[in-house]
């Protein structure tokens, strides 16, 4: 049978009207239906947000006085501590780096391994006797400043709170910190 | 502004007339219900598709990380069991839809020329479907999607001929694990959605060029797609989400122990949507399992594919709707009794039960502050007393010992017990028990053994009911000693309040009154010992001890009866022997604040 030859019953009073509510209930229904899974995958992808860092930020031992040499050199010492990966718990595991230098017998300066610009690993070069960024050559110095003229980096190398305990043991507070502000802030 | 705006995008990408064109299909005869099969189909791919790429953000396919990080989505992610709750039931909901996609374009007849590409395309999606579940199934690599594609790949391999090299493609190795995921994985949210996105592209184009297969009588004038029939089928989509999450906040969703292949697991059963093919295999034993698995299916599926030229035959569509009614009919049959078989089979219910439990426990685990150890979460079940040590007791203990009257896994075993009922062992009822007259001598204590007439049955039977009222409040307080030695958790509060009167039983217990010592040590050696010392009596060193050498001279010596030197004769391994012990002595990780979990 041709459809347009099908009988047609009348037509309603006005149809613009009983149209515009079709549609907008088509709409509302529609999209209520879509509502669970969408608020779930927002839920489920903004989840880490609410995760505060679960390495600890207190004090960690890293090394005793005795590993440091005695003419202000910075040496390389690798970060032992508790780490959780979503998870998986991990004990006692390398977590960062950090540079360990000696100022006088009992005080220490703690520098964090991380350029504060974009956060590469610096390197320590004992020939020119600064830390170098291999990322956007720069360099700073020993303490830790900005060397290079026109450096990218918006601060200096962070320090990090040191502690002698114990007569001789090395206590470093080792916390990540936000790149690319001239702000130190811990993330 | 706007309008504007909207033709200059309109000119450069014609988009307004693709929209005309796909929201204004002409519907002769009005909108109906039974056309809404087709978009409900959509929406639940598209569900899929938004919930799959969510949980892929979260997921990691690797036999160490599966169950662990699916774990993490179901329980420790905001909202992550709803996105999983919904992936999970959608998935079922899209094989039912399916049936009534292809029960409606049968029975309308949209089947038959010139649709037949558009109904051998919907054929393959509802099998690129059908493979989404099978390999979707796997993914949580828990105990119940290990078993069931250990099941399914083995089918592959029954192949002829390529069988075997074809089982080892899929499931990347002769063996189940890392790539067995890797590929799953990659089949379950690359390939196959890939292919139904393509075939769902040519299947709905084929469906515009032909237009709808209208049903006559039309009862209404004309409508279009937007928003007549659009209206319906958003109504129907509601209702498919609104039973999807029902299931979600009702049963939940399910994650089973993690997979473990030295682990038997009775309970395996495919999904329910495969449980026809699974009980239609139980008609051919043996040799005969390739009709049952290949031969039939294939000539099923061959027959559908048939159908549009079986169509043009004069009782063609009938005969097409005859062997659609036998196909699902007997799928349904085939269903309800597999249903019914499992059901009835006490075997079976116990199975499910075990595996519940195993499911749960390993869940407790997992949460608990430790976290999951880097082996991944079927290290915590292994190395869990409450999981593993009634499984070592029923295979090594049960023969002899009972526990609670079962053989620790809810079984009963086919011999009366010839050993000591263990449940609460060293515990001050159990202790009460074992020194009333009644039961010293039943089979709950020392009835099926040597000592059934031995000196302990004897004193017990003789001389406790001659005590004094102060000999029984004595024997009373030294129940409560002897108990404390064991240390057990049960009863760990009330030894502590109770310290007083144990002491003062300590005491009893060595008085010449009760008589314990003429053959016990307690805490000072005696010179003629001969039954088991009751220094540490029940506590775990001391159980550890005994079941590693029971003829040893601190336990029965060369009176022993029986009972196996399950270390030293090297039968049992050191952990195995402190799992049976901590789990006879209720010794096992409980969450702070969390009810105790039951033993079956």
């Amino acid at each position: 049978m041709d459809p347009s030859s099908a009988p047609h019953p009348e037509t309603p009073a006005d149809p613009g009207r009983r149209e515009f509510l079709t549609k907008a209930c088509t709409v509302a229904v529609g999209g209520v239906a879509t509502i669970p899974p969408l608020l779930g995958g927002i839920a489920v992808a903004f989840d880490p947000v609410r995760r505060p860092n679960p390495s600890g930020t207190g004090f960690v031992r890293v090394t005793r006085l005795e590993a440091l040499p005695a003419d202000g050199v910075p040496r390389k010492f690798t970060v032992v501590s508790d780490r959780v990966d979503a998870w998986n718990k991990f004990p006692e595991t390398p977590v960062g780096a950090i540079y360990l230098r000696r100022i006088s017998e009992t005080e220490i300066v703690a520098l964090h391994s991380t350029c504060p610009h974009a956060g590469c690993f610096v390197d320590y070069v004992p020939g020119r006797n600064h830390f170098w960024c291999p990322c956007h050559n720069s360099a700073f110095g020993v303490d830790g400043s900005i060397e290079t003229v026109g450096s990218p980096s918006a601060r200096g190398l962070d320090g990090l709170a040191v502690e002698i305990r114990n007569g001789n043991e090395v206590w470093v507070k080792f916390q990540n910190f936000r790149t690319g502000s001239a702000e130190q802030i811990p993330v | 502004m706007i309008r504007p705006l909207l033709r200059w995008i309109d000119d450069r990408t014609g988009i307004q007339g693709l929209m005309r064109e796909v929201l204004f299909e002409r519907v002769p005869g009005g909108a109906r219900w039974r056309y809404v099969w087709g978009s409900t189909l959509t929406f639940t791919f598209l569900i899929q598709v938004i919930t799959g790429i969510i949980l892929w953000a979260a997921y990691s396919p690797s036999s160490q990380t599966a169950w662990e990080s699916v774990f993490y989505i179901q329980h420790q992610m905001w909202g992550g069991w709803l996105v999983r709750g919904i992936h999970h039931y959608t998935a079922q909901a899209m094989n039912i839809l399916l049936v009534l996609h292809l029960v409606q374009v049968m029975i309308d007849g949209a089947y038959r020329a010139p649709r037949e590409f558009n109904f051998w395309f919907g054929i393959l999606m509802l099998l690129v479907v059908l493979a989404l579940s099978l390999t979707g199934y796997l993914l949580p690599w828990d105990q119940k999607g290990y078993w069931a594609t250990r099941v399914a790949t083995n089918i592959v391999g029954l192949t002829p001929v390529v069988g075997p090299q074809l089982q080892q493609v899929l499931i990347g190795g002769v063996d189940y694990g890392h790539h067995t995921l890797t590929r799953f994985f990659a089949l379950h949210a690359g390939v196959l959605p890939a292919m139904l996105v393509i075939l769902t592209v040519a299947h709905i184009w084929l469906f515009r060029r032909h237009g709808i297969k209208a049903r006559t009588p039309y009862r209404k004038p004309d409508a279009y797609f937007w928003p007549d029939q659009l209206l319906k089928d958003a109504v129907a989509c509601l209702g498919v989400m609104a039973a999807v999450l029902l299931l979600v906040l009702t049963l939940g969703t399910p994650l089973d122990a993690p997979a473990d292949p030295s682990e038997p697991y009775s309970a395996a059963r495919p999904e329910w949507y495969f449980l026809f093919l699974f009980q239609l295999l139980k008609y051919f034993p043996g040799e005969l399992e390739l009709i049952g698995a290949l031969v039939i299916p294939t000539v099923v599926l061959a027959l559908l594919f048939l159908m549009p030229l079986l169509g043009r035959w004069r009782v063609g569509h009938a005969f097409n709707l005859l062997v659609l009614v036998a196909i699902f009919g007997g799928a349904g049959y085939l269903t309800v009794a597999a249903v019914r078989q499992d059901r009835s089979d006490p075997d079976h219910v116990r199975a499910v039960a075990q595996a519940r439990r195993d499911a749960e426990r390993a869940i407790t685990l997992a949460s608990a502050p430790a976290g999951i150890p880097v082996d991944g979460a079927v290290a915590l079940l292994r190395n869990d007393a409450f999981t593993r040590g009634p499984r070592l007791f029923a295979q090594h203990c049960a023969s002899c010992h009972y526990y609670d009257g079962h053989d620790g896994m809810g079984g009963v075993p086919k011999d009366p017990p010839t050993a000591p009922d263990l449940k609460g062992f060293a515990s001050r009822a159990w202790i009460a028990d074992l020194l009333d007259p009644e039961h010293v001598d039943g089979p709950r204590f020392f009835g099926g053994t040597a000592f059934k007439e031995g000196r302990m049955v004897r004193f017990v039977k003789r001389s406790i009911p001659r005590f004094s009222e102060e000999d029984q409040q004595q024997l009373a307080l030294a129940i409560k000693a002897l108990s404390a030695e064991a240390n057990l958790p049960a009863q760990r509060e009330l030894d502590a309040a109770e310290a007083e009167q144990i002491a003062a039983g300590r005491k009893a217990l060595l008085s010449e009154a009760m008589r314990c010592t003429e053959c016990h040590e307690f805490h000072q050696p005696i010179a003629d010992a001969n039954g088991p010392t009751l220094t540490g009596y029940g506590s775990r060193d001391w159980t550890i001890r005994f079941i590693a050498d029971p003829a040893h001279a601190d336990f029965y010596g060369s009176r022993n009866d029986r009972m196996p030197a399950y270390r030293t004769s090297g039968i049992l391994t050191d952990t195995e022997i402190e799992l049976i012990t901590d789990w006879i002595r209720g010794d096992w990780y409980q969450p702070a604040a969390a009810p105790v979990p039951s033993t079956p």
